[in-house]
């Protein structure tokens, strides 16, 4: 259907097909109207669900569970929720409160802008379920290491002392409205919340890619991605890390640089950096925690992504 | 005359929610006392983690996204 529709567009009607400008353009408009459309439905189905978990329940949710089910249940929610990173401060305060440990917290804060529901849907029609389920299942493992790992570094210290000193109310207890219309009215206010959000990451990563599609020899991308070895991965993760953008805007870029023969891992540890690590989130986070936490954060998801990446570039014959 | 808090911490969101409350206030020539809540303690002190918040008083009504514009008529 897009894929007609792009045809249409941009072979019939611009009539630019067989050249560098009719691929890239072909892959634009398919791309953004595949995306955005999945995007909307699939906001939409989970907002008329209520599906979309709220942090008062995610807390709810966690603390109620012994140490290690708390630590599979905050990755697993972080996976599902799909929080924006100015959600982190208050969710970061929330569960500290509620004394869930700090470890736990963190598993959370990694997994929630890697994976969420709203990626795998696009991933999985974009590149297909087996790198599909791969990314999901090294995040999570990664989510969930992390809290491990983070936690042996006693994190406590580098938390801002005011934040232990917030006493937090009884979470309000507020009646959904269970009407059909009603849920119609919350749906549509997640999609322009989210989709408002996220829109513009979508049209840079599909614009980054539709550019790579049409315009860069695929022997150039190789060259400069490197075969996969254990450099070149660390070079992805480097150059990944001060960029960001929402986990959808960065699905279309994943997708060329497979097609053009960029080994998976790499591609793979790219994508994770890029996601899950930025600026702006380590800004808003430096509000309750102090820098040698963030920076040993950092540094924690870097060398994973790169372990990552080397590993299933390591095991190309094998998959 | 109702005391409404809007709870949250600077984002696009709690401006338009409060905004929309200020309008539709001005829309039915209902008297209310509007506050802007940033500080996280306090937004947190109500029970709230997901922002925009709305407390009328005393009494937290709306948590989480811009509420709809039928559901500020009814409060007021």
């Amino acid at each position: 259907m897009f894929e007609a529709l792009a045809d249409w567009l941009v072979y019939d009607l611009g009539g630019v097909q067989g050249s560098a400008l009719g691929d890239a353009l072909h892959f634009f408009v398919m791309d953004v109207t595949k995306i955005l459309v999945l995007l909307t439905l699939v906001i939409y189905l989970m907002g008329l669900l209520r599906a979309l978990l709220k942090p008062e329940r995610v807390r709810e949710f966690v603390r109620k569970r012994s140490n290690l089910s708390a630590r599979f249940t905050a990755v697993g929610l972080g996976a599902v929720t799909p929080f924006c990173s100015c959600s982190s401060v208050p969710l970061f305060i929330g569960f500290v409160e509620a004394g869930i440990p700090l470890g736990v917290t963190l598993s959370f804060l990694i997994a929630s802008p890697m994976i969420n529901e709203v990626a795998v849907v696009v991933l999985a029609s974009a590149i297909g379920w087996k790198f599909t389920a791969l990314y999901v299942v090294t995040g999570l493992t990664v989510a969930l290491i992390g809290g491990f790992v983070l936690e042996r570094f006693k994190p406590e210290r580098w938390v801002e002392d005011y934040v232990w000193k917030i006493r937090m109310g009884e979470a309000a207890r507020i009646e959904p409205d269970n009407s059909l219309a009603a849920r119609h009215t919350y749906a549509m206010g997640q999609v322009r919340e989210i989709v408002g959000r996220i829109w513009k990451y979508v049209l840079i990563g599909v614009g980054v890619g539709a550019l790579i599609h049409g315009f860069v020899p695929a022997d150039f991308v190789v060259r400069v991605a490197g075969g996969g070895g254990a450099l070149s991965v660390l070079a992805a993760v480097l150059i990944g890390v001060p960029l960001y953008s929402d986990a959808v805007g960065i699905i279309p870029i994943a997708e060329v640089l497979l097609h053009k023969g960029v080994p998976i891992g790499t591609v793979l540890a790219f994508m994770m950096a890029v996601t899950a690590l930025s600026f702006p989130e380590m800004i808003i986070l430096r509000k309750v925690v102090k820098w040698p936490l963030l920076a040993l954060f950092a540094g924690y998801l870097a060398l994973a992504f790169w372990v990552v990446g080397v590993s299933f570039n390591s095991l190309r014959g094998v998959l | 005359m109702k005391h409404i808090k809007v709870l949250g911490t600077g984002c696009a969101n709690c401006t338009a929610t409060l905004k929309l409350i200020e309008q539709v206030a001005a829309a039915k020539g209902a008297a209310i006392e509007l506050e802007k809540v940033e500080d996280i303690a306090r937004i947190l002190g109500y029970g709230v983690m997901s922002t925009p918040g709305v407390v009328i008083d005393g009494k937290v009504v709306h948590a989480g996204g811009v509420p709809a514009k039928s559901t500020v008529e009814g409060w007021l």
